[in-house]
């Protein structure tokens, strides 16, 4: 009998942890492929438009940079969660929340036009998101709940509060009852980079130099060590002196803050105006941007435009092949799924067995310290 | 080596097991005939453990044979190996704590047999043997001697024609020792064999018949240890002299103390941890002091209030250099001139897969100002420090800065202890600071501990080694149960005495008094 088994390797593999996105990527394109044609469209045309064209005109590359911009800020800033060992499936809630702080200024205080209102905005919507972040980080300090859930739960409040105002006290008194706020003024806006051939806006830029400055932190400085050591090895970390509970906190603002900024760049940026719906689910989508960027936040970078990618493809799918847009959910979902599974391969090498099978041993392997 | 005959129980002919490159067993052979206690001996890291785990089935050799009762065999699996007769008592016992002594016997055993014909069975068994067991008494309530009779017990259901022990006195009492060593005695009488992993060499003069002895995965002799002395054997083992620890004992000034605790009571952190109760001495410059006892009695407790990990009410419960500091964390101890040694090596004392140089961080990133330049780390300086702690404390590494798990446990241990001690500290707690460490790198580290006390610090030693606290520690007390006897000079007590106070039979008339 032939048997897939999987052993511990003794040490984990730098090169699989390198290639295992690589490979998650490549099943996830496989299994578009197969996808597109149980759906009776030629796989390699399908691929082609989800995934060329796009890049091959000026105003795509710039859609490409508006959807890239959030993306790269939240999952970096998750990234530094997941490596403390903090996991905050809220990004989603804490953009809008981020949002909505920054948008105070060109909704309700319309008259006030001038060049301080931008950076007022960008600081409202970090505090923003970085508060509605707090409250699963002082819940889970204080009263050790499960930060998935709490996080995870506060997306669909915020999605309420959002929807609350657009349709009531934050509606657009001109707009004929369409559940929209006012359009945001010049001051209220983010300047674009090049307005000749699109509409990207310095989101993309505010996106980067953040990137780098977390993958700085995270490099070099002892808060940085601090976070690598608490996420792997709590007790290792009280014993130099830090504090777990402070690194939940830390990591939870620092990541709704992230969440934040990028919520104030969408609707400062392309959409101008807040509706019921600002995100095609871009919190949820950052989760796969941080895993896809191996936790590093310059990996985020890249994974924030292949991910950014997926976005665009599926809405090319839908013009040119009358596909839903739902396709792209699907490839992002097989995508982290895959990544996942092929992660198993650092730690684990898979072995093809054809003899008798062993019974599990019903003993626990002794710790390798006191072994031979 | 003898011939392979019938009327050995166990003969193995060049079994080799390798890691990649390296060799962990390298062309072993051994004969076990029925009923002889036969001694594997060799340092950490010599190989025992693997060599173990392919007789049990845990492990596939490389290369070799296995003959049980003259017919060759093959182990693939320690259900395998229990169907042949062969029956193993780990060092780390698998025990649920919170089920019952029956409970934990029926989970190991195969097939569907009533819990109650098992409990009466293990009784019957226990008794027979002189290892008095309650079937239904809860894993939790009981000493670790006790759990280590319930792994005794289970294994000789399955009526084992060979028993595997891995080194099953370190958490015991010397008392506890000689009931087991009646056991194994017994059990031998009866024609079953026992093969008995130790590197404790008085026990094994006193007990085996014959010896095997491992170096660097290879057999480099065998002996009958009784024809031996203890130093004739670890010269097998080690390949070398020991050298023996200096000891330059000065008077011990006694007016100021370094570091006293006050009091001390702790509730216990959870349900499996120890309370401690009561607890109160002076540690003077200069002076070494053990604290002897079995594992889970409070050490760990103890360690992390002395650590400032867990922080206490009243700040004047632990002081340092005459400075209550109760309330201070563990930074604030460090920077006052103390430091930490604990238990555990990978995952408290350092971060596993976080290289060396890293590791010099984790506990001097605020005491050795030369580490940093503001927020910013100076991976170079922590370079240079590792490179200044490899040379003093003669760590044997296998890159320039490898990563913390892949050090073998002396080697990490002499890491951490120089990581420690290089900056002259004032004040040293180090919990067990040699366990698992082979005897070269212990007898170093023991030096280390007496140099600083000879330069003026105060040591304290927590330990489960007798041989090791009555080698370097001037004043000795043990703990029991979260209680600590007072310190007495070691001089004045021995062996007997202290294992008395470790098992808490001395406790209970002090509190009753």
């Amino acid at each position: 009998m032939i048997r897939i088994e999987l052993h511990r390797r003794s040490s984990p593999s730098a090169t699989l942890r390198l290639l295992s996105p690589v490979i998650g990527l490549a099943l996830a394109v496989i299994t578009g492929a197969i996808m597109f044609s149980l759906m009776g469209k030629n796989p390699a045309t399908a691929l082609y438009i989800y995934f060329i064209e796009p890049l091959t005109e000026a105003w795509s590359v710039h859609e490409l940079l508006i959807k890239a911009a959030p993306l790269i800020l939240m999952g970096a800033g998750l990234s530094i969660c997941y490596l403390s060992n903090n996991w905050n499936i809220g990004a989603e809630g804490q953009f809008i929340m981020g949002a909505l702080a920054g948008s105070i200024f060109p909704v309700l205080f319309t008259d006030f036009q001038n060049p301080l209102v931008l950076p007022l905005m960008i600081g409202f919507a970090m505090v923003g998101g970085a508060l509605w972040a707090g409250i699963p980080a002082l819940l889970k300090a204080r009263f050790n709940t499960n930060e998935i859930l709490v996080s995870l739960m506060l997306v669909y409040i915020a999605e309420r509060v959002l929807d609350y105002l657009v349709r009531g006290p934050w509606r657009n008194p001109g707009g004929m009852n369409f559940p929209e706020s006012v359009r945001f003024h010049d001051f209220a806006r983010m300047p674009e980079i090049l307005p000749a051939d699109g509409r990207a806006n310095i989101g993309i830029i505010i996106a980067i130099v953040v990137a780098v400055a977390l993958w700085f932190m995270l490099s070099r400085t002892l808060k940085g060590f601090e976070i690598r050591v608490l996420g792997t090895s709590p007790r290792a970390g009280r014993f130099a002196g830090f504090s777990s509970r402070g690194m939940v906190f830390f990591s939870f603002l620092i990541a709704g803050a992230c969440a934040g900024l990028a919520g104030i760049i969408e609707v400062a940026g392309a959409s101008a105006q807040l509706r019921p719906i600002i995100s095609p689910g871009y919190g949820f989508t950052a989760i796969i941007v941080a895993f896809l960027g191996r936790l590093n936040p310059l990996g985020a970078i890249l994974a924030g435009f292949i991910l950014a990618l997926t976005y665009l493809g599926g809405e090319a799918a839908q013009i040119s092949l009358q596909v839903s847009d739902k396709v792209s959910r699907v490839f992002q979902g097989a995508l982290l799924l895959y990544i996942l599974a092929a992660d198993t391969l650092v730690h684990y090498r898979i072995r093809i067995a054809a003899r008798p099978r062993a019974d599990k041993p019903d003993v626990p392997r002794q710790t390798s310290e006191k072994g031979a | 080596m003898t011939p392979t005959g019938p009327d050995m129980l166990l003969s193995l002919r060049g079994l080799s097991k390798s890691f990649g490159t390296f060799k962990a067993n390298d062309a072993v052979d051994l004969d076990i005939r029925p009923g002889e206690i036969h001694a594997l001996l060799g340092e950490n890291g010599a190989g025992k453990s693997t060599f173990v785990k392919m007789l049990y089935g845990a492990l596939q050799p490389d290369a070799g044979e296995i003959a049980w009762r003259g017919t060759p065999v093959a182990i693939p699996s320690p259900a395998h190996a229990r169907q042949l007769g062969i029956g193993m008592v780990f060092q780390h016992f698998s025990l649920f704590e919170a089920l019952t002594v029956a409970e934990n016997v029926a989970v190991a055993l195969p097939g569907d047999i009533p819990l109650r014909k098992i409990a009466s069975d293990l009784e019957q068994v226990s008794r027979a043997y002189g290892l008095p067991l309650r079937a239904n008494a809860r894993v939790y309530d009981l000493s670790v001697g006790q759990r280590q009779r319930i792994e005794i017990v289970r294994c000789l259901l399955q009526e084992p024609d060979l028993v595997i022990m891995d080194e099953p006195t370190s958490v015991l009492t010397p008392q506890e020792c000689e009931d087991l060593f009646g056991v194994l005695r017994k059990l031998a009488s009866e024609g079953k064999a026992i093969l008995y992993i130790s590197h404790k060499l008085e026990e094994v003069r006193a007990l085996c018949e014959r010896a095997t002895i491992l170096r660097h995965g290879k057999v480099v002799g065998s002996c009958i240890p009784r024809d031996e002395t203890a130093g004739s054997i670890a010269r097998m083992m080690v390949g070398a002299d020991i050298h023996e620890v200096r000891h330059a004992r000065a008077e011990i000034d006694r007016s100021a103390p370094l570091l006293s605790v006050n009091g001390l009571s702790l509730p216990p952190r959870d349900t499996f941890a120890t309370a401690l109760k009561r607890i109160s001495f002076d540690l003077y410059p200069g002076e070494i002091a053990g604290i002897a006892g079995i594992a889970g009695n409070g050490q760990s407790e103890l360690f992390d209030v002395l650590s400032g990990e867990e922080t206490v009410a009243r700040a004047d419960t632990v002081s340092l250099l005459g400075e209550p500091v109760g309330t201070r964390d563990i930074a604030a101890r460090r920077a006052m001139g103390a430091v930490f040694i604990s238990e555990e090596r990978l995952g408290h004392a350092t971060v596993p897969t976080l290289a060396l140089s890293e590791n010099v961080f984790l506990t001097r990133h605020s005491v050795n100002p030369g580490l940093r330049r503001g927020q910013l780390l100076d991976r170079a300086a922590a370079r240079r420090e590792l490179d200044r702690i490899t040379e003093t404390m003669d760590v044997r590494k296998s890159a320039p800065d490898p990563a913390a798990q892949s050090l073998s446990g002396g080697n990490l241990q002499k890491f951490i202890v120089g990581r420690e001690v290089l900056d002259a500290p004032k004040v040293i707690v180090v919990n067990q600071p040699t366990w698992g460490v082979d005897a070269g790198s212990a007898a170093s580290i023991r030096q280390t501990l007496i140099d600083l006390a000879a330069g003026g610090a105060a040591v304290l030693v927590i330990s489960q080694d007798l041989d090791e606290l009555f080698e370097i520690a001037d004043t000795l007390a043990a703990i029991a149960e979260g209680h600590l006897s007072p310190f007495v000079p070691a001089s004045q007590t021995d062996r007997n005495a202290i294992g008395l106070k470790m098992s808490g039979v001395a406790g209970e008339e002090h509190r009753a008094s």
